[in-house]
Parts: structure tokens; sequence; C-alpha cells
């Protein structure tokens, strides 16, 4: 009999299990079917730190968390109404997130006495009534799969693998979403291997089933098409993908070819693995032996003439300070990308963290400015990427351009744009002499105070560039001490001078003045939004400006802040921001600071903004 | 208004086109001056146009070598000219690259780009400039000084072992070797030049003397009373003989022996075979402390080898790629994967 379906609008499942238990492919699939449908969402992947963490402990919890609505979602939600449960470390770890009265999907084979052995639980909480508060439905979800595929010849390894897939398929149903799109990623994903294709395809199947049957679930639940998304032909994108195909259509609409200098690094890797997959457009990826190495390569390769990138995360920006300073002597364009993790040192590898952007802003010997630019979610990655090279290549300059964590591998629905809207990047190239005795002068500025780029094999301009100090225009190694002030005042000044050539800087929502704005960068966007819009719809009436562009900040910044009583800064680090603008605009802002390796939630973002304002 | 040049006429180029216009600033008696002079009299006769040459050096005397020359130059960071080489040398395979290193900036801080560089085997010159001291930093020793080397940093003497720099590129899989010296004009010529024709990273190793905090280091292979007893010219298929043909190397198995050629002969020698890598590696190790051992050290172009050339090998996956994906087409691509519409 079908079961009758409440229409919701929003809904945050968090699918947890033990990090060989597929959660993530488990929660991407179910992501995947929710684009489908039109939701707006959001994700985050919370991955152990270790790559194979003692098998039912805590350590080795692998989640995945997923916020999806027919209303605009910005965040991948505080608090989750569904907790899916492999084992019960993934119970004891991830209760804390779902909220009272909140369902329980727990996978009873992963509460046997040798599970809460290794999650450190003296009861089983299952069965000793810890959990009332919730609604806990419990299902052997092993020995479900094993008896539906037990004439499959698979060994038990191998079933027991596709386990997942039955939790997938009962949430499926649970929230009517189509398996088509399921289907035909499993079947690419599994081509090579038909028996365990048909091993998921059942499981997810019968999941699905299990879930019509049975007398579990007594009603299903569906979330609609968010109408407030804008009209057009979206797909799914993670950040690191999108700051990717950002960089191969920056070097498209600059007609320069691509290259990326790497050494991996959690969790900045997945853009070299992405980049690595298209040297059909004329991508060039070198792996290198450390990031000194990655980076010089790429500053040689911008000698030559190619749209130069080198990417990283904080302990790799480290490594590159020397050269990232040489670039900035040499004025050659190139973009260092950050995906900021925990630090400092090794820190929190696999957590999320804003706390290198003094690092980007100061981070290098003598007086040397760069622009650092940064990325506010997935789907904004691509525009910032082609951002960074425009700047990059056209103002001359090394541009850092800051991500982390949390952005890379979360995942949202993207408008996939139309790339003829673009405007072309201009390399300010010279193929001739540009002084009136024929000669070249290397260090010659324009209006921008931009040099020329000349590439190595243009006749007649042959010259020299190095890190030594360089007499103004003729580019020749110079000590004197007033050159050097000069030049120094100049690199800042050519720096200082990008932000004529950037958007000035819009107050996101809320009034254009007034009681409160909160100022934040980077991936606190979406959480600060929703937090502000939740507040103004209250009745509050406070503003949300966000940061794209930290140096130089956009002319009209400092009047903008200068319209609000109070400056509240948000940041997931120790009060960094806050610095910058207390020192650039002598604004009394205050800080709000999470230093947890998580990204801050909703429901703190309000307790702090309420606090603020005094109610 | 500025003369436009002629523009198809490359006229032939002498050394002089090659130096800028620069004031050279090494110590009067430096090595390097004469390093310089060598490079620039063997670019005219490679047949390449000015602007295709580029040189890139790291940090120390040796150096500010391409400030002084009149093509494509960059003087970059301690140790890391190899790394900045190998860029340019992907994305621009057209060039005529030249990296120019001391024995601290390739063997000390940047040994281990050096060696990255060689097993990568990009088409480049490699000339490390070895006088067996940091020159730029005053005086301290380097990681090519021999041990008990008496500096401003090691006054009781140095307690290093020293590299051996063929011998440790050879162990990375260099593609050429050679050794030659500042004070032997015409065999520092014969060897660039056949560096500047092998395709891969040809590796030089430069005696250079630094008169000011080394000076002498290497007077026994380059100072006439000496030389052609301490050392040995060896050139391909020819024996190897020295001391003016007085003496000559054999081989006892793998271990190298002096014969004196009034008994022996010459059929007996070891014929120089560069493409021999495991004489290759016996050559490179005759390096002892000239005092202590008759054998002399050898200069010449060691070894020879054929692999490809990392920037080949880039260029060819590109254009595989291309040939089976067809070129990347950047609207396809980001409208790839599972997509939807919202109208
Ligand atoms: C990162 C860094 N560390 C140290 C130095 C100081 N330094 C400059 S050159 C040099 C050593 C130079 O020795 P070598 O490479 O043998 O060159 P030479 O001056 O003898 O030609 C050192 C230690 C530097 N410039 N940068
Ligand atoms: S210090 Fe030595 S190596 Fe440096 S320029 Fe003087 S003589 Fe040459």
């Amino acid at each position: 009999m079908a079961k009758p379906i409440v229409l919701k609008e929003e809904v945050t499942i968090r699918f947890a299990g033990d990090s060989g238990d597929g959660m993530q492919l488990t929660g991407t699939e179910f992501t995947n079917a929710s684009a489908i449908v039109g939701n707006d969402l959001s994700t985050f992947p919370d991955y152990p730190a270790e790559i194979r963490a003692p098998q039912g402990t805590v350590a080795g919890v692998s989640g995945f968390q997923i916020h999806f609505g027919s209303t605009e979602v910005d965040t991948p939600g505080d608090i989750c109404n569904v907790l899916v449960a492999m084992n019960a470390a993934a119970l004891k770890a991830n209760l804390r997130y779902l909220e009272t009265g909140g369902l329980i999907i727990a996978n009873t084979d992963g509460f046997d006495e040798k599970n809460l052995r290794l999650a450190k639980l003296e009861k089983n909480p299952l069965e000793d009534g810890s959990l009332d508060k919730y609604t806990v439905i419990k299902i052997d979800i092993t020995k479900i799969a094993r008896t539906a595929l037990q004439d499959s010849g698979l060994s038990t390894r191998d079933i027991d693998r596709s386990k997942n897939m039955f939790v997938l398929g009962l949430l499926m149903w649970l929230y009517n979403r189509p398996l088509d799109v399921t289907i035909r990623n499993l079947e690419a994903k599994f081509a090579k291997k038909p028996e365990i294709l048909q091993a998921n395809l059942r499981l997810l199947r019968a999941g699905y089933d299990y879930g019509e049957t049975t007398e579990l679930f007594t009603t299903r639940y569906d979330v609609k098409q968010a109408p407030t998304m804008e009209k057009g032909k979206y797909r799914n994108i993670m950040g690191n993908q999108a700051l990717a195909y950002g960089f191969i259509a920056a070097s498209e609409l600059a007609g320069l070819p691509l290259f990326l200098g790497s050494y991996p690094i959690t969790p900045a890797s997945d853009i070299l693995h992405e980049l690595s997959k298209h040297k059909a457009f004329n991508v060039h990826t070198f792996q290198a032996e450390d990031e000194i190495a990655a980076i010089c390569a790429a500053i040689g390769a911008s000698f030559g003439g190619a749209l130069a990138v080198t990417t990283s995360s904080g302990p790799g920006i480290a490594l590159k300070g020397e050269a990232i300073g040489l670039a900035t002597m040499l004025e050659l364009p190139i973009v260092i990308v950050n995906i900021q993790r925990g630090g400092p040192s090794t820190g929190l590898p696999t957590k999320t963290e804003q706390a290198d952007l003094l690092q980007a802003m100061y981070g290098r010997n003598g007086e040397c400015p760069v622009v650092v630019i940064c990325t506010r979610q997935p789907n904004d990655c691509f525009d910032v990427a082609i951002e960074a090279s425009r700047i990059a290549i056209e103002h001359m300059v090394p541009v850092m351009l800051l991500s982390d964590g949390y952005i890379a591998n979360g995942a949202e629905p993207w408008l996939i744009p139309d790339l003829s809207k673009y405007k072309k990047i201009k390399p300010n190239f010279l193929t001739e002499p540009n002084s009136p005795n024929g000669k070249l002068l290397p260090y010659k500025r324009d209006e921008r105070f931009v040099r020329p780029w000349v590439l190595p094999g243009t006749k007649g301009l042959e010259h020299r560039i190095g890190g030594l100090e360089k007499q103004h225009e003729t580019g020749n190694v110079s000590y004197d001490p007033e050159n050097h002030e000069f030049m120094v005042k100049m690199r800042q000044a050519k720096v200082d001078k990008v932000a004529d050539f950037i958007p000035l800087q819009e107050v996101e929502q809320g009034p254009e003045s007034g009681e409160l704005v909160v100022l934040g960068w980077g991936s606190t966007f979406g959480c600060i939004r929703t937090a502000v819009r939740e507040l103004n719809n209250q009745g509050h009436n406070i503003a949300q400006v966000h940061l794209r562009y930290l140096n130089p900040f956009p002319k009209n910044l400092g009047d903008i802040l200068k319209r609000y009583k109070k400056v509240l800064v948000p940041e997931i680090n120790n009060g960094q921001l806050v610095k910058i603008v207390r020192d650039k605009f002598l604004v009394d802002a205050i800080p709000f600071n999470k230093i947890q390796g998580l990204p801050f939630n909703v429901v703190e973002m309000k307790a702090k903004i309420l606090e603020v304002l005094g109610k | 208004m500025a003369e436009v040049s002629t523009l198809n006429h490359t006229p032939t180029l002498t050394a002089k086109d090659f130096a800028s216009d620069q004031e050279v600033r090494w110590c009067p008696g430096c090595g390097d001056y004469s390093i310089l002079k060598q490079v620039q009299t063997v670019l005219p006769e490679l047949g390449i146009p000015r602007e295709k040459f580029a040189f890139i050096s790291g940090i120390g005397c040796s150096s500010r070598f391409p400030y002084y020359m009149e093509a494509y130059g960059l003087h970059s960071i301690h140790g890391r000219a190899t790394a900045i080489a190998a860029g340019l040398k992907m994305i621009r395979p057209d060039l005529s690259v030249w990296i120019i290193s001391g024995d601290g900036d390739a063997l000390s801080i940047g040994t281990n780009h050096t060696l990255q560089l060689i097993r990568r085997n990009f088409d480049v010159q490699l000339l490390v400039f070895n006088n067996q001291i940091y020159g730029l930093t005053k005086g301290q020793y380097s990681p090519t000084s021999e041990e008990g080397k008496v500096t401003k940093s090691t006054p009781m003497g140095s307690i290093d072992h020293p590299f051996n720099p063929c011998a440790l590129v050879l162990g990375a899989d260099a593609t050429f070797v050679a050794r030659s010296l500042d004070r032997d004009p015409k065999h520092l010529q014969m060897v660039l030049k056949r560096a500047a024709h092998h395709r891969g990273t040809s590796f030089v190793e430069i005696y250079q003397n630094c008169n000011i905090f080394n000076d002498g280091a290497f007077f026994v292979f380059t100072e006439k009373e000496t030389k052609f007893q301490k050392g040995i010219y060896v050139e391909h298929g020819k024996p190897m003989l020295f001391d003016n043909g007085k003496k000559g190397i054999k081989l006892d198995g793998t271990k190298p022996i002096v014969v004196d050629m009034s008994e022996a002969s010459v059929n007996d020698l070891w014929i120089h075979d560069e493409t021999d890598i495991i004489k290759a590696n016996i050559l490179t190790r005759m390096f002892e402390d000239p005092d202590k051992t008759d054998l002399p050290r050898p200069f010449g172009v060691l070894y020879v080898a054929n692999r490809p050339c990392y920037e080949d090998l880039m260029k060819q996956q590109i254009q595989d790629a291309i040939e089976q994906k067809g070129k990347g087409d950047i609207t396809k691509l980001i409208n790839s994967g599972d997509t939807w519409v919202i109208a």
C-alpha cells in the first residue's frame, strides 16, 4: 500500500559509518538525486584524519552531511534531522549533531559486542533507553544484504562492502528521490565489474522496496524544487573542481597555455588531480619534488609566457614564501592557491580553518605586497579562479587565492555560466622597444604601474631580470637608497592600484547603514547569510558584507563600514581580518572566533549577533 | 623615431654580441671571467639566434653570470635555478636554456632540485662552477670542500665528507656528465659545445678558481707543472694515456691501475667509452686526494646516454590527449556530468 507523502521545506541528513562503509559515495549519490529534482543544497564531507584508522573506532568514522531544501540553502546545516549510523562508533561521534526527536537509522550489526568495545561503549545505546528522545529504526543491514545476495557468488567481504547501497535505496524511498541517476552513475563506476554492479543495484532496489513493504515507516517525505533558484542549467560542483575548471577557462580567455606546478597536500591535491585529467586543453601539470620546486617551475613557466598556477595548503605556502618574493620582484604573473586547513605546522590537516590570511598578506621577507582574493563557496570558485588569473596577468603581480578545506570538498548546485559573456584577459605583451632610443625598458610602467611582459625569444628585446633590487625602468641591479625606497613604494602602489579594476563592495543583504554589519570573508559566507536572513525575517535589521577582495580592499569598504555603529567580524581563526580592518580603517570591529577545525553553525552565529546587538 | 631593424637578416654573431652592457663585477682574477668568455665564444658557433638563449641562475658569485650575457636571463633565488629552468623548458622547449650555478647553490641548498632535473632529463645545460667554497658569503666551506678544510665556519677543520659531483649526478641517471676547468679555455669550449649539442640534461662541472677565498684549490690540475701528471684528458675511443704519453691506465677487472708505458702496450690500456655506464662509474670515482694516489683525475666528457627529455614526453601526452579526446572544449567540460534545468 502506498504510504502518504509529507512535504518538507528543508532536511539535513548525516550519513555516518566506518571509513570503509562507503558513506562518501552514499552521500554523493543522494546529493546527485536531490540536485536533479531541483533542490538547493549544500554538503559537507567529514573525513577521518588517517587514511585507514582502525575499523570500528571513533577515529575511523567517516561522515557526509547534506542539507537540501525547496528554500535557499547556504550551509550544510547545523543540526541534522536524520542520522544514519552504520556502527556504534558512528553513532557515538555524531549523535551530537542530531536534533531532539530526530530519526536514527541504525545498522544493528554494527552494534555487536566487538563494535561496542571498539567504540568504547559499555552498554548498547540501541538497547539501554538512552536514545528515547529520538526515533530509532533498527535494521540488520548486514544480514539483509547477505541474504539478498546469497546466490550472487560474491564473497561475504564484497557483499558487506555494498551494504551502503541498501541505506541509499532506503533513504531515496523515504525522501522520494528518483533512482535513475544513481543507477547510471553506478553503471559507469562499475562498468568493468559486472557482478559488483549487479550486487549494488540489487541492494539499492532492496533498500527502496524495504521502505515500501515494511511497517517501519508510516510516512514518506518530499522536498520540492527550490523556486528561489535562478533559471538555467545546473550541475553539482565541488570547490577544487571548480577552481580547476576556472583556471582552464582563464587560460582560454587569456589565450595562454596553462601551467600548474604543485606538490600533493590535503586539501589542495584535488586541483592537481582534476587538471591532470584535462591535458587536451593544453594544460601542463607538473608534480614537482616539493612546494619550492612547484612554485619555481611556475615562475619559469610564467617567464616563458604561460598562465602559471601553483596550488597548496598553508604548510606548502610557507615553503613557497621566498619564491613569492622573487615573483614580486620579477613582476611576473602567478596565481598561488592556498586551500587553508588547521595549523600551525601540520595542525589539523583534514579540518578547515581560515588562519592563513595574515600569512597571505604579510608572510614574506621584505616589503612584499601581493594581491589577495578569496572564494566564498564551491559555486563561486570558478569565477574567483578566473578573476585571480585576470589580475595576475593584467597587473603582472602574484595573486594569492584563498579557499579552505570546507569549500574545497563541499558540493553545491552551480548555475553553468555562459563563457561568451566573460571578458577576455589581456596580457601586457611587448614585442617592440618601448623607449625613444630604440631600447627596451623592462620596468617601464604604464598608467596602472604595470611593466611589460617580454617573452624570451622576442628578437631585439633580450634582457635580464632577477631578485636583486632593480633600477626604475631599466631593471638593472641597483643598490641606490632612493631608488630602493621608490621601488618598494611603487610595488605597493601597483598592488593598491588594482583597486581601480575591481568592483566596488556591495552590501550583501540588509540596510545600507545602521546598527550592525556582519563582515566576513571566505567560507563563513553561507552561515552568516543564513543567520542574518533568519534574524532579519524575525524583524531585526542587520547588514551583511562579504569580501572577495582582501588586498587591496574595494575602495568603498571603509566608507561602508563607517556607516554602521558596530562591525562584527566572524572568522574561523583567532582574529585576523579583524586586525587588518582595524589597522586600515580605524574602526572598532568586534572579533568573533571559532578555532575548532569546524565551520560556524547558524545557531551560534545568531546568538553572537544578538549578543552584540545587546538583545 | 627608432629605426626598424632589417627583420629577416640574421648576421653571424660573434662573442661580443653576447656581452651585455653591464659592467662585470667579479673579483679581479676570479675564474668566472674565463668561463664567461668561453661561453660567449661558443654560443655563436651553435647557429641559434641570440634571442633564443635563456640563462637561469641561482644565488652566488657565479649566479651573477646572466647579467653579463646579452640574452634572456633570470637571476633567481639560492638553489632554485634548476626548478625555474624546468618550468621554462616545459612551456618553451624552443629555447636553449643554460643554468648557471655554484657548488653551494647546486649541491647544497639546491641538491634535490639538481638531482630531480637530471633524473627527469630536461634538455638544458647545467654548468656548476665548483670552487669548493662559498664565495658570495665570504668563505665558508662548501659541500665539495675537502675534509679537514679550515674556513670561517670550520676553524677546527671541516668534518663533512664532500660530494663527488660527477658521481652524484651519475647516480641520478644523468645523460651527460663532463668535467672541465676555467684555466683551460680550449678544453672548456670543447666540453661546452658537446654539452650544447646533447639532448637531455648536460651536467658540466667546471673547476673554478676563487682567488679570494680558496686560491689554488685546483692548481695541481690547471698549472703546467703538474696538470698532465695529476689529470687525464679522456676522449671517446682513445686509450687512457697521460703524463705526455708516458703513463696509461689499465683496468684490472674493475680496478684502474696506472702503468708505465715503457713497460706496457697501448693495446692493454683502457679505451675510453663514454657510453659505458659501468666504466663511467669507475671513471667518476677516480677521485681521491691527488697527493695520495697515483691515479689522475679525469677531465672531458665522462658519460653520455640517450633518454627521452621530459618536456618532449609532456608535449607528447598533451598531443595524445588531443588526439584521443579532441581539442579541449571548455563549454563542453563545464556542461559535463549530471545537469538539470530550472525553468
Ligand atoms: C635562502 C638563502 N640562504 C642563504 C643565502 C646566502 N648565500 C648566498 S650565496 C651562498 C653560497 C654561495 O656559494 P656557491 O653556490 O658555491 O657560489 P659562489 O659564490 O662560490 O660562486 C649562500 C649561502 C641566500 N642567498 N639565500
Ligand atoms: S669571491 Fe671568489 S668566486 Fe666570488 S667573485 Fe671573488 S674570486 Fe670569484
